[in-house]
């Protein structure tokens, strides 16, 4: 084995050693090994700075009573965050955080796989309807914010106006928690959908369309087709769009904070996110500190997320296999088959050769 | 007071980022200030619209050939108030920084970090205006500008309709007393039309609670003392009682409020000088609005700004005889026909100019003479603590959770209870 492989070894170093011009020896053997480290170091830089510092300043202050005027804190060890996690707002945020990430991402990406799969089909003038659904995602999140909450005014808003016409009782929109998630998903929803539907729809055309030729010749319509075709295919896509989305869940901000007049999330806390309760502490009281311990809980929370998102991730990535993973029926058969091979065998494995 | 701050903010986030670089970038700018031979460059930053005009700078500049004036205005006060504190203890602050009442308190608690105002000039606004900017030390750190004296505003028609008076005079007498006085007119009114008298339990308790001395803290060691204070207990009863039949339960400056504000969900509401260009702005083509020379149970104040000199400031010489000359009562007389901003010193308030205006929207009310009576009315500097700012927030709400019905009484007076206590 050693002699082979140390062959070719030997071919490349004298290949390498033809293709050396100017610089000397040393010279172009750090260049070689150095060179790739330092086209991608600007990004570590700048990262380290943006990034790292704040990151690394805010693990530190989180531990302070921190003063931003006098720039000076004392420390007081895990008390913030013993006090933020002894807040009922904390938990009552964290249950809005994750009922208005459910309520937006989950209808959003069932709307955009099926918006997607119409795309994707022969319709007459497409690239007006693609550019259509990105629409939305132009707009500046605060104005979707704006006239969104104008709408879902209590009394004097359109959507309680038009239920209230069809005879209908109108919809307590701020004081139940609820109906504010449901308004504040409607937004994002509003904006992400048409982001989510080009990425999906981009996967959707990379499928070989002999796929469907041959399931169109095996007599499979076109719902047929959806479930055991283009719904297989999109996973990878589908994981991806998820983890994006429950970043952007976990963080959600300027819908809730744009909801009212006052921004802070409600009388009875009814859309009080985490951010937005970090905000309130920070920028609100001028509590750095205790804003710090609640960036660093946030930050753990969606490390968790991304924990399970990345388990759940190499799951569905090994059963893909080769080509596509297969469909229901075909597992039910390959399991049959199984079932009929090895079980037998395995319990009376003279009886089934003498029956043969 | 809370809400004010509020009020401009809430409809502005994605202008405070960009309006703080944009301050930066101009307050990083005057660095250069100073040099040269005697040459003063004095960046003075507002909010909103003071009333210092291009024309009314170019005065002092007039009279001071060596100094320039540069004036920064960020779009709301909430924008000024993260720009000054981010700024306050390193640099980068302006000569001259305006703060509102809102954050006042939060401005106290770094009294030691701004110029204090020269003493011969203390005499110049009302008692009360000076109280509230004075730290422990008596150094009082900000230089009056503007403050809102309130009246109460009434839609004359709907006061016909409910067989009212509708005269201004009329109205007065008929509302002059104390809180029950009006919300017993309050209750008749309710009872013979069914409709609203106020806009919220939130913006009438802030009237109420603004009239007394301590009602959170203790002023001699701060200490809260919210919670067992039997006054705002009565407050907190007496608003909430009436507001069962009486409230439009309109939050201000929701958009269900800008709308009830045209739609005359409400007959009257507390009104102080500023609040009359937000009443003309969201019921434009409504003819009724009035104003009667009257507040319940004495005076009030509601908002108002002052100027201050930050001690790390490179001019603060300069700047603090700039201050000094931009709240001298000529300048803010002018400074009122610029933007209406009602002044705060005594001599202003007797100024001649000032006591002629009138108000065409509000039935040609002679505004200037009954705010200005108005102002000589508040008798009383409520002490505004560290944590007022956070415990009136939690009262505001719990007030709209009554009001709302999420909650009865009972269960949201004890929330803020708990609230407060959780407050440290």
């Amino acid at each position: 084995m050693s002699s082979t492989t140390t062959a070719p070894h030997g071919a490349q170093s004298r290949r390498r050693g033809t293709r050396r011009v100017g610089f000397g020896g040393a010279f172009s053997r750090w260049d070689l090994k150095l060179s790739p480290y330092l086209y991608i170091s600007p990004f570590f830089i700048l990262f380290a700075v943006v990034g790292l510092f704040p990151i690394a300043f805010t693990g530190v202050i989180s531990f302070m009573e921190w003063d931003l005027v006098r720039n000076s804190g004392e420390f007081i060890g895990f008390e913030q965050y013993a006090y933020v996690l002894s807040q009922p707002k904390f938990w009552i945020a964290l249950r809005n955080t994750f009922s208005i990430f459910l309520l937006s991402s989950v209808p959003q990406l069932i709307v955009a796989v099926f918006i997607a799969s119409l795309l994707d089909k022969n319709i007459r003038a497409k690239t007006f309807w693609r550019m259509g659904v990105l629409v939305p995602y132009v707009m500046a999140p605060v104005a979707v914010a704006l006239i969104f909450s104008n709408m879902f005014g209590d009394r004097y808003g359109i959507i309680n106006t038009l239920i209230q016409t069809i005879g209908l009782e109108p919809i307590p929109w701020h004081s139940n928690a609820f109906f504010s998630h449901i308004a504040i998903a409607t937004m994002v929803n509003f904006r992400w959908t048409g982001y989510n539907i080009l990425i999906l729809l981009a996967a959707m055309q990379a499928v070989s369309r002999d796929y469907y030729e041959a399931a169109t010749v095996d007599g499979a319509g076109p719902i047929r087709q959806f479930f055991s075709i283009t719904l297989p295919s999109l996973k990878p896509t589908l994981i991806f769009v998820i983890i994006t989305s429950t970043i952007g869940g976990l963080q959600i901000f300027d819908e809730p904070r744009m909801y009212d007049q006052f921004g802070t999330g409600g009388a009875n806390n009814q859309w009080l996110t985490i951010s937005l309760y970090l905000y309130n502490i920070g920028w609100g009281e001028w509590n750095f500190g205790r804003a710090a311990a609640l960036a660093w809980i946030l930050f753990i929370i969606i490390l968790l997320i991304g924990v399970i998102n990345l388990f759940v991730t190499r799951s569905l990535v090994r059963d893909e296999g080769g080509h596509r993973p297969p469909t229901r029926r075909e597992r039910r058969i390959i399991a049959r088959d199984l079932a009929a091979s090895t079980a037998p065998r395995a319990s009376q494995p003279t009886d089934s050769e003498v029956k043969r | 007071m809370n809400i004010s701050a509020f009020r401009k903010g809430a409809s502005a986030v994605a202008l405070a980022s960009a309006a703080a670089l944009v301050l930066a970038g101009c307050s990083g700018s005057d660095n250069n200030a100073g040099g040269g031979d005697g040459e003063v460059t004095l960046t003075v930053a507002t909010f909103n619209d003071f009333g210092y005009t291009e024309a009314l700078l170019k005065e002092y500049s007039a009279a001071h050939p060596n100094v320039k004036v540069v004036h920064n205005r960020a779009a709301t006060s909430n924008d000024a108030r993260a720009n000054y504190f981010q700024k306050l203890g390193k640099s980068g602050l302006a000569d001259i920084e305006a703060i509102e009442v809102d954050w006042l308190p939060e401005v106290m608690k770094y009294s030691d970090m701004l110029a204090p105002v020269p003493e011969k000039l203390h005499d110049r606004w009302l008692g009360w205006k000076v109280d509230a900017a004075t730290d422990a030390n008596k150094n009082l750190i900000g230089y009056g500008t503007d403050i809102g004296p309130e009246a109460i505003c009434y839609r004359s028609d709907l006061f016909a309709a409910a067989g009212l008076p509708t005269d201004r005079a009329e109205v007065t007498a008929l509302l002059t007393g104390g809180w029950d006085k009006y919300f017993e007119i309050g209750n008749e009114y309710s009872t013979r039309t069914g409709k609203a008298f106020f806009d919220s339990a939130g913006g009438t308790y802030q009237g109420m609670i603004n009239q007394v001395e301590a009602a959170y803290e203790n002023p001699k060691n701060g200490d809260v003392i919210a919670t067992d204070n039997a006054d705002v207990k009565k407050i907190y009863d007496e608003v909430l009682a009436a507001s069962k039949t009486q409230s439009a339960k309109l939050g201000q400056w929701s958009d269900d409020w800008n709308a009830g504000l045209a739609d005359g969900a409400f007959a009257t509401m507390l009104c102080p000088g500023w609040m009359l260009g937000v009443i003309e702005g969201n019921a434009k083509n409504v003819t009724g609005w009035d104003i009667a020379n009257v507040f319940p149970g004495g005076g009030g104040n509601w908002g108002g700004s002052y100027l201050t000199v930050p001690a790390k400031g490179k001019n603060v010489a300069a700047a603090q005889e700039l201050a000094d000359w931009l709240t001298a009562p000529e300048q803010q007389i002018k400074a009122f026909g610029n933007s209406g901003n009602f002044p705060s010193q005594n001599e202003a308030l007797t100024d001649a100019t000032l006591l002629e205006a009138t108000n065409a929207y509000f039935n040609n009310a002679p505004i200037g003479s009954i705010f200005s009576e108005r102002a000589k009315a508040v008798s009383v500097s409520p002490f505004k603590g560290e944590k007022y700012f956070q415990i009136n927030d939690a009262m505001q709400k719990a007030l709209t959770r009554v009001e709302e019905g999420t909650q009865d009484a009972d269960t949201s007076w004890k929330q803020w209870v708990s609230e407060v206590k959780a407050l440290k």
